[in-house]
């Protein structure tokens, strides 16, 4: 490649060459501005429309419908937050754009522990499958982990997925397994397997609260590490990084944020996968950008999508997980064929 | 930057042995890196030159002996602290997808910055000077991925002047670049060492371009230095037989003055005395 060839290049292209971007500070404003017009939707489309008003009108026939319907939206903002923000570490951490956190085996250690919870030891409460699920997130993830390391160079972002990819398809089998006995944990946990928000308040996410403070601490706080990572192993550990320290680090911040948001609403897909490819697009692969701005995503399509649920097949409520697939597959479809450079990044 | 009392070198090997398990690469090596030098390592593919490049960034723990730096033994020393006073640029550095080239630049100033602190006005004459030293300032706003190899290389190279060391470690910082982009490469290292004094260290394959701006050659084999001084003393038939078991002569080179290596083919001793021309 010579500089003749380049400068060729960029006459067929013309300024297309040049990155196009919308500045930071406007992405921002527009995700603010998405965040608050969401939540709003949320406490008002419904079953039922209520006004905006009920929520500080104690005595407003629909007050209780509204605090429920907050509680909702205040769940969906954090699960959304956690997911992308997780998705964007993930990518960061694995150096593959197209990296998910199932591809650490989270969504399929949570949901092998929730039939074994269901079906082998009775549980029943909703918190305590809270506990559950994020115990089977927490044990797979470190599984992987630990198989990826085996070797002379570690914890590798390929070693990872295959790791990962191996203990999903034996915990999903097991599930299939479990499930296939036992009709009755069948029902129970086919509601939690598409993922939902709806009839899920405060209680549940207090819980998981503490978690997701934690993880999302760890997560924005190393944005760095993720920028020196991003250069390669090599150059990252001549920059002064400790890599494998790192590594760990940030793994335990994805675990905790996705494992905390798998056990809160059940296997929330894509939310992980396209917000923070979406927003890379809009404001280019610093972590110190982001990071923030796929959590701000992440809060927006899943209280989004979880509002259309409520409206799209009346009287029946579309479960989150579905709707998140649903509006986010033509979302990811388009930034491959579009996105500046969707192509390499496949 | 040395002064009169400073130690002539400040990297330095001592009886260091690389490697995986129990396949040493490089054994029993001793290497004193010269104070504000170009040092080239030269060698046949697998000698153990990259690997020794590795070992003195720190990046490989020795199985036995050491290296140092400023005295001190490099793995005991934190690993922030040696990435203020030694730069290395790897074979393959990955560009993330849709960086610009001073997102990419500004990376190199990570060692000089705590978790806590912010960007600072040092950081961004650091920037400029590495863009401008490197002549890559025009290509500030691009995106490192839409560069050619040659702009790409001195990009990278922009990245480890950000760092500011007084050492850089390259490996193999030619690669992949065509005769005319290796030259203007090499041409830019030795600007920096002489401009700034910078000691450099690296990997290179073309054994002429080594001759020509090396001080000070160090030719590998089978993970032991089989010869090491100028390129005069260093760049013989002899060393050349030994070191790539290639039938060689060495001449003068016309344009610097320096050895000139001439391969032998089996190819040409076959084919003699030599025939009439083809029309």
């Amino acid at each position: 490649m010579t500089s003749t060839a380049v400068l060729e290049r960029d006459e067929e292209t013309g300024v297309a060459r040049a990155p196009r971007r919308l500045g930071t500070p406007l992405v921002t404003v527009l995700l603010v501005g998405a965040v608050a017009l969401a939540c709003a939707l949320s406490v008002v489309v419904g079953a039922r429309t209520i006004p905006l008003a009920a929520i500080w009108d104690s005595s407003h026939p629909l007050h209780n419908i509204s605090q429920a319907r907050v509680e909702r939206t205040l769940l969906g903002l954090a699960v959304g937050a956690a997911l992308a923000l997780a998705g964007a570490v993930l990518q960061g951490l694995t150096r593959n754009p197209l990296a998910d956190p199932g591809i650490l085996g989270i969504n399929a250690g949570a949901s092998f522990a929730m039939v074994v919870a269901l079906s082998v030891f009775g549980v029943s409460e909703l918190r305590d499958f809270v506990w559950v699920a994020f115990l089977g997130a927490a044990v797979a993830a470190v599984l992987v982990h630990v198989v990826a390391s085996i070797g002379r160079d570690g914890a590798t972002p390929m070693k990872l997925a295959i790791a990962g990819a191996a203990l999903t398809a034996a915990a999903t089998s097991w599930t299939s397994g479990v499930l296939l006995v036992d009709k009755q944990t069948m029902e129970t946990f086919r509601y939690w397997q598409v993922g939902t928000i709806g009839g899920r308040g405060l209680d549940v996410l207090l819980v998981g609260a503490p978690f997701l403070a934690v993880g999302a601490l760890l997560a924005l706080s190393g944005a760095r590490l993720l920028n020196t990572l991003a250069l390669g192993d090599d150059l990252a550990r001549g920059l002064g990084r400790r890599t494998a320290v790192d590594r760990v680090v940030l793994g335990v911040a994805v675990v905790l944020l996705a494992g905390t948001a798998t056990a809160l609403a059940g296997p929330v897909a894509f939310v992980g996968l396209v917000v923070p490819h979406a927003v890379r697009g809009l404001v280019g692969s610093d972590h110190s950008r982001l990071l923030p701005l796929s959590a701000l995503g992440g809060a927006v399509l899943v209280v989004l999508a979880d509002t259309l649920g409520r409206v799209v097949l009346p009287p029946a409520e579309v479960q989150v997980g579905v709707m998140a697939a649903v509006v986010g597959v033509p979302v990811f479809l388009f930034l491959i064929r579009h996105g500046r450079s969707g192509s390499g990044a496949l | 930057m040395t002064s009169a009392t400073a130690p002539a070198t400040r990297l330095s090997a001592s009886r260091l042995t690389l490697g995986y398990a129990d396949r040493p690469i490089v054994t029993d090596l001793d290497l004193q890196v010269p104070n504000g030098k170009v040092t080239v390592i030269v060698g046949a593919n697998a000698c153990g030159k990259s690997t020794l490049l590795r070992g003195l960034a720190r990046l490989l723990k020795p199985q036995s002996g050491a290296v140092l730096l400023d005295g001190e033994v490099i793995h005991r020393q934190p690993t922030k602290h040696v990435a203020r006073i030694l730069g290395l640029l790897p074979q393959n550095p990955i560009a993330p997808e849709g960086v610009t080239v001073v997102d990419l630049v500004g990376r190199g100033r990570h060692p000089h910055h705590g978790a806590f602190q912010r960007w600072t006005s040092v950081d961004d004459e650091a920037v400029a000077e590495a863009l401008e030293l490197t002549d890559t300032l025009g290509l500030a706003d691009r995106v490192v991925d839409e560069l050619s190899g040659g702009q790409r290389q001195r990009v990278w190279i922009a990245m480890a002047l950000a760092q500011g060391t007084d050492l850089l470690l390259l490996d193999e910082p030619t690669t992949y670049l065509d005769v005319a982009h290796q030259v203007e490469m090499l041409d830019l290292l030795a600007d920096l060492n002489a401009r700034r004094g910078t000691t450099i260290v690296m990997v290179l394959h073309d054994l002429n371009l080594s001759a020509r701006y090396a001080d000070h050659l160090v030719a590998l084999r089978d993970g032991a230095v089989v010869a090491e001084g100028t390129p005069r003393q260093v760049v013989t038939e002899d060393v050349v037989r030994t070191v790539f078991g290639l039938d060689n002569r060495v001449i003068d080179d016309p344009v610097s003055h320096t050895p000139l290596v001439v391969p032998v083919s089996r190819h040409l001793r076959q084919a003699q005395p030599p025939t009439q021309e083809l029309p």
